[in-house]
């Protein structure tokens, strides 16, 4: 058995519909980086969120390759349109900024390569997992379109269905009461 | 041309993955604001939902667990950023800043 699972294997001709569809992908994923590079690196955090959105728009396309549309939807409402913009408005609130020279103070220089080459171990370590790993393929059951979501999401998980409904209604409450305290 | 095939590989999709969690966590390291590390532990949860979305489409024999478990991961990531924002808010009441560095009341 071989290392990569590739369905199917064969790879397509670039002047063909399959191999646009790889372009396609290809820009994707240059989104989904471009972003995330933007997210971690800009100074302001406007530009911050910004990048947060353009990753998020990227990996609802990855979605979409992953042939889930109904979960490409859900990325695009749920965090392109409601938790970034959730975190801009607190941006707009709280008018962070990050001091470049003055916060150096209680910070080692240290941090920023420390934390680059944790990040970068932490990547070759999973991608060489990722890679190596004889995965093992089962052959499918049933159907992956919003009908069999829905039944699934009612029938076998319903229990957790309700419990994140309680935690959603929790989360809804408590940022009320901490965002109002100590308000005058 | 293989360059064209990678949407059809399940590792190119672990390797995004890690890609988004060593970002989240370096994101999470360098960061000197509350929002900014809000920010990186998003690309954290991303990087999960990528993981099982791919697993999800290749290997699982059921089509659906998946992309419900990147559905609760998306209800959590919501509800904690919602969490997370409100805090700020009333830590900046407070101190009249967010930065990590002056938020050292317990001389930790």
């Amino acid at each position: 058995m071989q290392a990569i699972v590739c369905q199917p294997a064969a790879a397509p001709l670039l002047f063909s519909a399959e191999g646009m569809v790889g372009i396609i992908f290809l820009l994707t994923v240059t989104l989904v980086l471009a972003g995330a590079v933007i997210a971690v690196s800009a100074q302001r955090l406007v530009r911050a969120v910004s990048g947060l959105a353009v990753c998020f728009t990227g990996l609802a396309g990855v979605y979409y390759f992953l042939l889930s549309p109904f979960l490409a939807m859900m990325q695009m409402l749920i965090y392109v349109g409601a938790v970034s913009i959730l975190i801009a408005f607190g941006i707009m609130m709280a008018a962070p900024e990050e001091k470049r020279g003055a916060g150096m103070k209680n910070r080692s220089l240290l941090a920023g390569p420390l934390a680059f080459s944790v990040g970068a171990l932490m990547f070759a370590a999973m991608t060489v997992l990722g890679l190596k790993t004889q995965w093992q393929v089962f052959p499918r059951q049933g159907g992956s379109d919003i009908e069999a979501i829905g039944i699934a999401l009612l029938t076998t998980h319903s229990l957790v269905f309700e419990l994140i409904s309680i935690v959603l209604l929790m989360a809804i409450i408590g940022a009320v009461v901490l965002a109002q305290r100590g308000r005058n | 041309m293989q360059l064209l095939n990678l949407y059809n590989c399940l590792s190119t999709y672990l390797v995004i993955g890690a890609l988004l969690f060593s970002f989240g966590v370096y994101g999470m390291v360098v960061r000197r604001t509350v929002i900014g590390m809000l920010i990186s532990s998003e690309f954290i949860l991303a990087a999960a939902s990528t993981n099982f979305m791919a697993f999800n489409r290749f290997l699982a024999p059921d089509p659906t667990v998946g992309q419900i478990f990147t559905l609760f991961i998306m209800a959590i990531a919501a509800a904690e950023a919602a969490i997370a924002v409100s805090i700020m808010i009333a830590v900046y009441r407070n101190y009249k800043t967010i930065d990590t560095d002056d938020l050292v009341d317990l001389q930790g």
